[in-house]
């Protein structure tokens, strides 16, 4: 008999690509329960070596099959801050579900279903998994409410240390507001861990741009130690000619104005400019997740990568999920020029194919352009997705120590200044949540070993 | 949420308000902005700092209604949801003033572009300096603070497009007379003003500095909607300016790229006034 996993139940295709409702609707009881039941739960296991914050995955899943849900929950809040949103948007198929001995004759154990199983049924029955802790007297500014922000205020918050979280933007989140998707992530399960950390004595400074406001020094002076997790929030433009035209976003602009301003919304004051047809350039998650917006929006909307489908960086299931949905993948080719009109409106793209050579020394295979297939594709809209680099706003004034990439230099996740800290993609590069919430607790540990 | 001591009208289209927000102005600088919501679910707007008080922990900004949301803006009364700054960098001159002594210093200001200018002129005054200003708009009504900024300038011109006050014509008439009293000038007002002046200006070789205000959303970096060619560069409004060297920067381009929005702010602003009206009612 085949060994086969409970597949999470989805919003029909044609369906949701009329509404930002979640994709995924998440077990039922019966579904946890007999995905729980095929856990093996190992002795050595293998799974809890793929989890960059080491949550105890057969204790919590043999919680699930004893019908102690709130067992399970302690268990998962042990490890991780956020577990709503890590069962959501986490490559659990890169991570604790690749390690799964059952995947080696069959499905691995859909760990990600059930945690995030399990992390609803805590919000819906408002279970509190730690209670606020004895103060201790210490204080600790987070510059950043993103993940690594989030999970570092979460531990130290647990362990008595008084927080407060500074964020620029009106609200708490960082990337999981203005970046992911409601279908991917809806906000409300966002607000639920921003105010179970609240509870938890967090203070959080909404519209405070750390580096203008207030400097990185003024915060090593007022607090016993500081944790930088600013991301990497600036998009990179591709440099080609036509890009100032109007109707060329980026990716970030157009994720922002969706999410953390809620444009899907027919009545919000916050418009988004679409076209008819967009070409979102780049092939990661930032750039499914445009793609799927703007298909949301009625839009025709296509990926252009320079690479194959192979070697496209996103998730599998965000690709699957983007195909079924009726994005077009537009691959091996890239734009050389945006057209435009005498209004400096998009009308097209001259684009080029790309051919893919050998791998190189980092194993992602080469692409060169092929000579002479320049060609001319109609469009009214370009969304550049390239990636991000970190965004150095913040620590103005602090003569921190970065690399030649602009990335935060860390030992261990300690600074070149005194108490300082980073953490995340400010430290990375643009990385994955999960990466983040690591290096967010790394942080809370070494501070609270600096500090104790 | 955020303390407003008035928001009242000034003009037949512009409105000032005070707000309470210490944090924004501990360390401001004349040239910063913020960004403000009138309500949770409002949208972002970027407002000049017109004038501020470090130590009451205070600022007034002045508004113009030109669409959906600083028609909103207009209905703040006690409170206002969210106050962001301050954002960009300061003034050139005003953060390096010590650079610029015995400078002669013109700044030229069109509509509601007074409202940054005031800051720095005033900044230089108790600086020690002689500052000159030309204020120029369409008419009388739309000339604003002129009694403020009387008392912190040298000397100060105005132009009217109709000849309702000051001399008839454009601020750019008044400059070119004369262009051989300044070493810089500071233009603020609309892109097409800006442009003008610089023009002017390049011809006779006298540097000057822009402010730029275009579409803009988290005004943080992160989304790039604010992107100016300036030297041939694409440079972000936000956190490379607002300030720019008025003689790299791509006026035409920057004009083009205002209109983005609209045809979407028209039918929003539609919308606005139905719902206003309807809470009203």
């Amino acid at each position: 008999m085949e060994d086969k996993k409970v597949i999470g139940r989805l919003q029909a295709a044609e369906k949701r690509v009329t509404n930002f409702e979640e994709v995924e609707f998440g077990y039922n009881d019966k579904e946890a329960l007999k995905e729980a039941n095929r856990c093996l739960q190992c002795i050595n296991p293998r799974c809890m070596q793929g989890c960059p914050v080491s949550i105890h995955i057969p204790e919590f899943i043999k919680a699930i099959r004893e019908g102690d849900l709130k067992k399970a929950y302690e268990v998962i809040s042990i490890s991780s801050s956020l577990p709503a949103v890590c069962g959501r948007v986490c490559p659990q198929e890169k991570q604790c579900e690749a390690m799964c001995i059952k995947g080696l004759k069959g499905d691995a154990i859909a760990i990600g279903s059930l945690e995030r199983y399990v992390a609803d049924q805590a919000i819906v029955n408002e279970f509190n998994s730690v209670k606020p802790a004895k103060k201790n007297g210490k204080k600790v500014a987070i510059v950043g409410s993103g993940p690594a922000g989030l999970t570092c205020a979460g531990d130290l918050a647990k362990a008595g240390y008084e927080v407060t979280i500074y964020e620029v933007l009106q609200k708490a989140g960082g990337v999981l507001v203005y970046g992911i998707p409601e279908f991917r992530l809806p906000k409300a399960i966002v607000g639920k861990e921003v105010e179970s950390l609240k509870k938890l004595g967090v203070e959080i400074l909404t519209d405070v741009p750390v580096g203008n406001a207030i400097t990185i020094k003024d915060l090593q002076k007022e607090y016993d130690a500081v944790f930088v997790g600013t991301g990497a929030g600036l998009p990179k433009f591709m440099g080609i000619e036509g890009e100032d035209a109007n109707g060329v976003f980026s990716a970030n602009e157009i994720l922002t104005r969706i999410n953390l301003m809620g444009a899907f919304k027919k009545d919000s004051k916050t418009p988004v400019k679409v076209g008819k047809k967009a070409y979102v350039i780049g092939g990661g998650n930032v750039a499914m997740d445009a793609v799927r917006c703007l298909k949301r929006l009625g839009v025709d909307a296509h990926i252009m990568y320079r690479r194959s489908m192979d070697e496209l960086p996103a998730r599998k299931m965000e690709v699957e999920h983007a195909k079924d949905e009726g994005i077009k993948f537009d691959l091996l080719k890239n734009p050389v020029k945006i057209i435009t009109d005498e209004n400096n409106n998009v009308t097209g793209m001259e684009i080029v194919n790309m051919v893919l050579g050998e791998p190189g020394e980092d194993g992602r295979r080469s692409v060169i352009e092929e000579e002479g297939s320049n060609h001319i594709v109609k469009c009214d809209m370009v969304v550049m997705a390239l990636g991000t680099s970190p965004n150095h706003e913040a620590l103005k004034h602090s003569d921190i120590e970065l690399s030649d990439r602009g990335l935060i230099v860390v030992e261990g996740t300690k600074t070149s200044l005194k108490n300082v800290y980073a953490g995340g993609d400010a430290v990375t590069g643009a990385a994955t949540v999960i990466l983040a919430m690591e290096a967010g607790k790394k942080a809370a540990k070494e501070i609270m070993e600096k500090l104790s | 949420m955020y303390k407003v001591y008035y928001n009242k009208k000034i003009s037949s289209n512009s409105y000032e308000m005070k707000v309470k927000a210490p944090l924004v102005v501990k360390n401001c600088l004349p040239g910063q902005f913020v960004i403000v919501m009138a309500k949770e679910d409002s949208e972002r707007i970027p407002l000049t700092i017109y004038d501020y008080d470090s130590e009451k922990g205070t600022l007034k900004l002045i508004y113009q209604v030109i669409g959906a949301s600083t028609e909103e803006l207009t209905t703040v009364t006690d409170e206002i949801f969210s106050v962001t700054g301050p954002l960009g960098n300061a003034n050139e001159i005003c953060a390096n003033y010590k650079d610029f002594k015995g400078k002669r210093i013109c700044y030229v200001a069109g509509g509601v572009g007074i409202a940054p200018v005031y800051p720095q002129v005033k900044f230089l005054n108790e600086h020690g300096f002689k500052v000159d200003v030309i204020y120029g708009s369409r008419n009388v009504d739309l000339l604003l603070i002129r009694k403020e900024t009387e008392k912190v300038v040298n000397k100060i011109s105005y132009a009217t497009d109709d000849g309702s006050f000051g001399t008839k014509g454009f601020v750019t008439d008044i400059l070119k007379k004369r262009i051989k009293d300044y070493d810089i000038v500071v233009a603020i007002g609309p892109v097409i003003m800006m442009k003008n002046i610089c023009e002017l200006t390049k011809k006779h070789n006298i540097p000057t500095i822009v402010s730029m205000n275009p579409l803009m959303v988290d005004g943080s970096g992160m989304c790039g909607a604010c992107r100016c060619e300036v030297d041939g560069k694409p440079k972000f409004a936000c956190i490379h300016g607002p300030e720019f060297d008025g003689h790299k920067v791509d006026f035409d381009l920057a004009m083009k790229r205002m209109s983005i929005y609209k045809e979407e702010e028209a039918i929003k602003w539609e919308e606005m006034k139905k719902r206003l009206a309807k809470e009203v009612a």
